[in-house]
């Protein structure tokens, strides 16, 4: 097991190293770094400084050593907007993110684990159909007209919720649920068929022939055999949220990570842009790797593979 | 990661009738059962895609007209729509749609902010998405399954080499990825079509390797080596026909994705540029009106959904008339 994690982390830091250097790499395909990362009216000695501050004045290979160098020693340089250190600009606004994707989490898995459930108890009939329904256009809709119809419906119809800003529990309600619909439906889905795979096995008719209730049935023998695809779906799902994110806190002008890296792409805030997507793609990696790890502890199976 | 579920949940329910259906036979204790089962299961499943064949359930005639209704825009969006949908008209801002207070005869859903005509705007729109749809599909599956041929033909380096971008890529999540790209490189429409293209590029990659792989062991293509067929005559004349189906399948449900995609960057800002109407756009401008014009908003946001349930809508029924493999085992 611990040779394992071992090997998967190591997959994790290549995963890593190759998109640093594809950044790398694009940003330098795209043009000169100094003419993209100041702004037009930058003078010749700006320009000048900035390239020795950066060691744009060296060979390639240098410049790619100095650049790991920089990443590793933590220094993603100064925003082109704020001039402030981008680390200090991200982790202002990190919060906000992390609340709204926890409370999605939490949504997604509080109404899609049990709906999922029901509907499979319920295989063919009324709760079945209905859930399916839901979750077909739960699947559907994209996030951004989601969002604009709980907005029209909450906010100006009923006018219960904000539909803007942060600050109070009512605040977070809308956006997490939008961000959460994605994750929701999918989960009750793949909860549903895999447990209606699971019911089948035998020993689940075993128990039932050695009279254990339908309750203890599910509960003891069927859940924690249907939970493997689950998860699995759990984690390919997560970097699709972060993607969302940017979509959801955009239309909810949720002040996170997601609506920041939007105005930092359309006003080319290259440093600020570099730091994000190698914080997505760190957070990326450690969830599929914290899901890896995960399976080993839900199926006593796998970790005999593995060891 | 979609369509992998739908694909689950059919697989299973197709099983789960199979399993139902036989509960009466299981009462004689002594009968030959996995005979007759597989017998009856043939049968059904000639009889159910006989039926499927011929008579399509109303869902799909309902897909097919909406797709069709939306190709019959973008392709006559000239002809189609009554005004330019981006020359301004200031002096009718904001109008709503006919029969709502504040209407304007001329504009039959109204106008945005600039005194755009809506309807016409939603006309040029369906262009965009299926311009954009059609062509990064076809790009994306076309590469997509020449590499994942390649990789599963030739194996060594060259498949360890690909397979490993493509699961890079999935593990990624698109969006960010095409953020990233759009950051460096900037948003128009030939960076969009690469994007689009890119978007499955890694599924398809996979479902025609794993393909190649099984079909590769067949007796046919063992029988055609043997014979001293040629490579090329190999891949193009029994491994390619062999893969076709599931990969058009993946495809057209596939192409939901790659319009989502479209509507999404479009809708932060950083897809289509202004003035030219997209949808997601459209949405996103509306956005700013929907406490005095919510149809800006909401009628773009009904135009992709439309679309993109009846692309989905339509990739499933394929799925099970072409590939009973997929519905199958």
């Amino acid at each position: 097991m611990a040779r394992y994690g071992l090997r998967r982390l190591l997959r994790g830091l290549v995963t890593m190293w190759l998109v640093v250097t594809v950044v790398f790499v694009a940003l330098r395909i795209s043009g000169d770094p100094a003419k993209a990362m100041l702004p037009d009216d930058a003078s010749v000695a700006q320009i000048e400084a900035f390239n020795r501050r950066y060691g744009l004045d060296q060979p390639i290979p240098v410049q790619y050593a100095l650049y790991l160098r920089n990443i590793l020693a933590g220094d993603f340089g100064d925003s082109l907007r704020e001039h402030r250190p981008v680390t200090e600009l991200v982790s202002a606004r990190m919060g906000n993110t992390l609340l709204l994707g926890f409370a999605a989490i939490a949504i997604a898995l509080a109404i899609g684990l049990p709906a999922g459930i029901l509907a499979a108890i319920y295989h063919n009939r009324l709760w079945d159909r209905l859930l399916t329904a839901g979750a077909f256009i739960g699947q559907s809709i994209p996030n951004f007209f989601l969002g604009i119809l709980l907005i029209l419906f909450f906010s100006l119809q009923l006018r219960s919720l904000p539909s803007s800003g942060t600050g109070t529990w009512q605040h977070l309600i809308l956006p997490a649920f939008t961000l959460s619909t994605g994750l929701l439906s999918s989960m009750a889905r793949m909860m549903r068929s895999s447990l209606l795979e699971v019911m089948r096995q035998e020993y689940v008719r075993t128990a039932r022939a050695k009279g254990f209730s339908n309750r203890q049935i599910i509960l003891r023998h069927c859940l924690r055999n249907a939970a493997i695809p689950v998860l699995t779906l759990f984690g390919l799902s997560l970097g699709g949220l972060i993607g969302g994110a940017a979509i959801t806190e955009t239309i909810f002008a949720w002040p996170g990570i997601g609506r920041f890296a939007v105005g930092a792409i359309s006003s080319r805030d290259y440093p600020l842009i570099q730091y994000i997507v190698l914080l997505v793609a760190a957070s990326v990696v450690s969830a599929n790797f914290i899901v890896d790890m995960l399976y080993g502890v839900i199926d006593p199976r796998i970790r005999a593979e593995r060891a | 990661m979609k369509s992998e579920n739908l694909h689950a949940s059919q697989r299973l329910s197709a099983l789960v009738e199979n399993v139902h259906r036989p509960a009466a036979a299981q009462s004689t204790p002594m009968q030959p059962a996995p005979v007759a089962k597989s017998q009856e299961n043939a049968l059904t499943l000639k009889q159910s895609q006989r039926r499927r064949g011929f008579s399509l359930p109303l869902s799909i005639w309902a897909s097919l007209f909406v797709l069709g209704f939306f190709i019959f825009c973008a392709l006559f969006a000239d002809w189609l729509a009554p005004h330019d949908p981006v020359a301004n008209n200031l002096r009718a801002r904001l109008a709503a749609p006919l029969g709502m207070p504040n209407a304007q005869p001329d504009f039959l859903l109204g106008t945005d902010a600039l005194g755009r005509d809506l309807l016409s705007r939603l006309i040029y729109g369906a262009r965009v998405s299926l311009t954009i749809g059609f062509v990064g599909t076809l790009v994306g599956l076309l590469v997509g399954s020449l590499s994942g041929v390649l990789a599963g033909y030739l194996g060594g380096w060259l498949d360890e080499a690909i397979m490993f971008l493509a699961d890079a890529l999935i593990a990624l999540p698109f969006l960010v990825v095409a953020l990233t790209v759009v950051a460096i490189f900037g948003s128009n429409l030939g960076v969009l079509v690469v994007l689009a293209s890119f978007s499955g590029w890694a599924g398809y990659t996979r479902l025609a390797r794993g393909q190649v792989l099984s079909v590769n062991q067949q007796p046919y293509v063992l029988a055609a080596r043997s014979i001293g067929s040629s490579s090329v005559r190999l891949m193009l004349r029994h491994l390619l026909p062999n893969i076709t189906a599931p990969l058009v399948v993946m495809a057209t449900l596939g192409m939901t994705s790659v319009i989502l995609l479209e509507s999404s960057l479009s809708f932060l800002g950083l897809g289509i540029q202004p003035p030219t109407p997209a949808w997601g756009a459209m949405l996103g401008e509306g956005r700013d009106y929907l406490h005095t014009s919510w149809w800006l908003g909401v009628l773009p946001g009904v135009a992709i959904m439309l679309l993109t349930m009846s692309i989905s809508q339509i990739g499933d029924w394929l799925r099970d008339l072409l590939d009973p493999s997929m519905r199958g085992a």
